[in-house]
């Protein structure tokens, strides 16, 4: 498993608080509820909008996508605009890499640039977890997807719209539908639900497309659609990754649209109030009908906008956790240098005695 | 240490006299209290004066200056202003003014929202002589001491509680 790239908690700080970004993987509730709480504060609740505020002012971020993006880019652009940070970002595929910078180089002038954060999509399973292992200690890195391994900040903004129209998470039922072996925006999500603790958390599609080991995701595989949605709160759709799938592991698109496609008719099968979500880029006529698509039950267009309050939020808690890190530093090097006073004093009393 | 109960009623309904006399008061002014101490008294003060628009109210915790240094607030809520700020009178209301950090916030956050006509500032209590930025209050129920500390509870009761030395009670 791709899982084991990324060490235990190197993403989180002696406070085991988050300091890096990089993948659901060991965190707890806490740390997702602080994420989804936090992007709460930051859209209005009147008006839906989400507001530009002063917190990052003086921050340099800089966004490296070494693999095409548009939608997880252009948020995180607008995230970091509307936290005021001054942002850079880097088409890598036409840059000095492919002149032959390595990964470490690049990073190295990067930061010797000025940077306090990084944002990283990367095709290779790791990346994010490479930099955040030698960047310097003061600067943040925050994975926006690397290979098939993870896309944190895609889960979040799912469970954050996930919450936000069904509450609480562990009460629910939620089916995912598509390429699951091949996703990181799955990966995320499951971890995700399983963190929050979701009732039921079911994967559906053709065998070729399944995790191997289900069961150790906690996970339960239907590779019959109509089945697998009967009476579940919250549909995610997934894309077909065309571009990761080495070989053809279902037969032809439309096939796919037949057995797999989200229609009106399998919609009906899950509790009437149910959400259909997608993460984009959306194929329509392959895994979804556009009548689905562009339904009363779908919510695929507020999970970009909360994407844009969720990616705010973890950038802010990144930056607030170092902050509260080093206020915490303080205070003990302060505590520690009155118990050396006080010790010195004890030893000063103890000479006079001998005297 | 003796403590010392303050007839909050008492001070809100001197508040509420004197916003009376302002200029504002004639020009169906907006109230915005701050989070958390400065809503509860700007409730009170709201409904004494039966002001027509809803109350809004501030959190000013994305607007501190200190974030830098001690981070995020973690119980911070969103900010609710459900009307247009351009062009209207502001009363903002807080319960202690003190070093004006908090002053300085809230009128940052209020001029995100848009450009208001006036703002008159009211402080429940004013702790006179540390202020560490220049601002006051027009209109304020009591000053204190800047030494003596103060307690504010509620919403329901709203109490004010000051902390006297021996000395001077």
């Amino acid at each position: 498993m791709s899982g084991r790239l990324v060490a235990r908690n190197i993403q989180l700080n002696e406070l085991g608080k988050l300091e890096h970004f990089l993948t659901l993987e060991g965190l707890k509730a806490h740390h997702l509820t602080e994420i989804l709480d936090t992007a709460e504060s930051f859209i209005n609740p009147q008006t839906n909008e989400i507001r530009k505020l002063p917190l990052l002012r003086g921050k340099s971020i800089m966004n490296l996508f070494f693999e095409p993006s548009t939608r997880t880019r252009t948020t995180f652009e607008i995230a970091e605009k509307r936290l005021s940070a001054d942002i850079e970002s880097l088409d890598i595929q036409t840059s000095a890499t492919k002149k032959g910078e390595s990964l470490l180089d690049t990073l190295w002038n990067l930061q010797a640039m000025q940077a306090d954060m990084f944002v990283i999509r990367h095709a290779e399973s790791g990346a994010a977890h490479f930099f955040a292992k030698h960047v310097a200690p003061h600067v943040h890195v925050m994975n926006a997807g690397d290979g098939q391994h993870a896309h944190p900040t895609q889960a979040m903004l799912d469970m954050y719209t996930i919450r936000k129209h069904k509450g609480d998470i562990f009460d629910l039922k939620v089916a995912i539908v598509g390429d699951v072996l091949h996703s990181r925006v799955v990966r995320s999500q499951i971890q995700a639900l399983s963190i929050l603790e979701a009732r039921e958390i079911r994967v559906i599609g053709p065998k070729t497309l399944m995790p191997s080991d289900p069961a150790a995701m906690g996970v339960h595989v239907y590779h019959n659609i109509e089945e697998g949605l009967e009476g579940v709160d919250v549909i995610i759709m997934v894309r077909l990754q065309n571009e990761r799938m080495k070989s053809a592991l279902i037969p032809s698109e439309k096939e796919f649209f037949k057995l797999y496609g989200l229609t009106e008719e399998r919609l009906a099968l899950a509790k009437p109030d149910a959400i259909v979500m997608h993460p984009g880029p959306i194929n329509r006529g392959v895994e979804i009908d556009s009548a689905v698509a562009d339904g009363s039950q779908s919510v695929i267009l507020e999970q970009v906008t909360y994407g844009i309050a969720v990616r705010m939020a973890v950038m802010a808690i990144l930056i607030s956790n170092a902050a509260q890190l080093a206020q915490h530093k303080a205070e003990q090097e302060s505590q520690l240098q009155i118990e050396g006073l006080d010790s010195e004093q004890d030893e000063t009393e103890k000479m006079e005695d001998e005297k | 240490m003796n403590e010392l109960d303050i007839d909050v009623n008492q001070l809100i309904e001197d508040i509420c006299d004197q916003i009376k006399r302002t200029r504002a008061f004639a020009q169906s002014p907006k109230m915005i209290g701050i989070r958390t101490g400065g809503e509860w008294v700007a409730t009170k003060i709201h409904n004494q004066l039966e002001l027509e628009d809803e109350l809004g109210v501030i959190d000013i915790s994305f607007y501190r200056d200190d974030f830098s240094k001690i981070g995020l607030n973690p119980t911070v809520k969103p900010s609710s202003i459900p009307w247009e700020i351009d062009d209207q009178h502001i009363i903002l209301v807080d319960d202690v003014l003190y070093t004006g950090r908090t002053t300085r916030a809230a009128l940052n956050e209020i001029f995100d929202f848009g450009r208001p006509a006036s703002v008159t500032l009211v402080s429940l209590l004013d702790r006179k002589g540390c202020r560490e930025l220049p601002f006051q209050a027009d209109i304020t129920g009591m000053q204190i001491e800047c030494s003596q500390k103060i307690k504010v509870s509620g919403p329901e009761p709203l109490k004010v509680t000051i902390e006297t030395s021996e000395a001077s009670s």
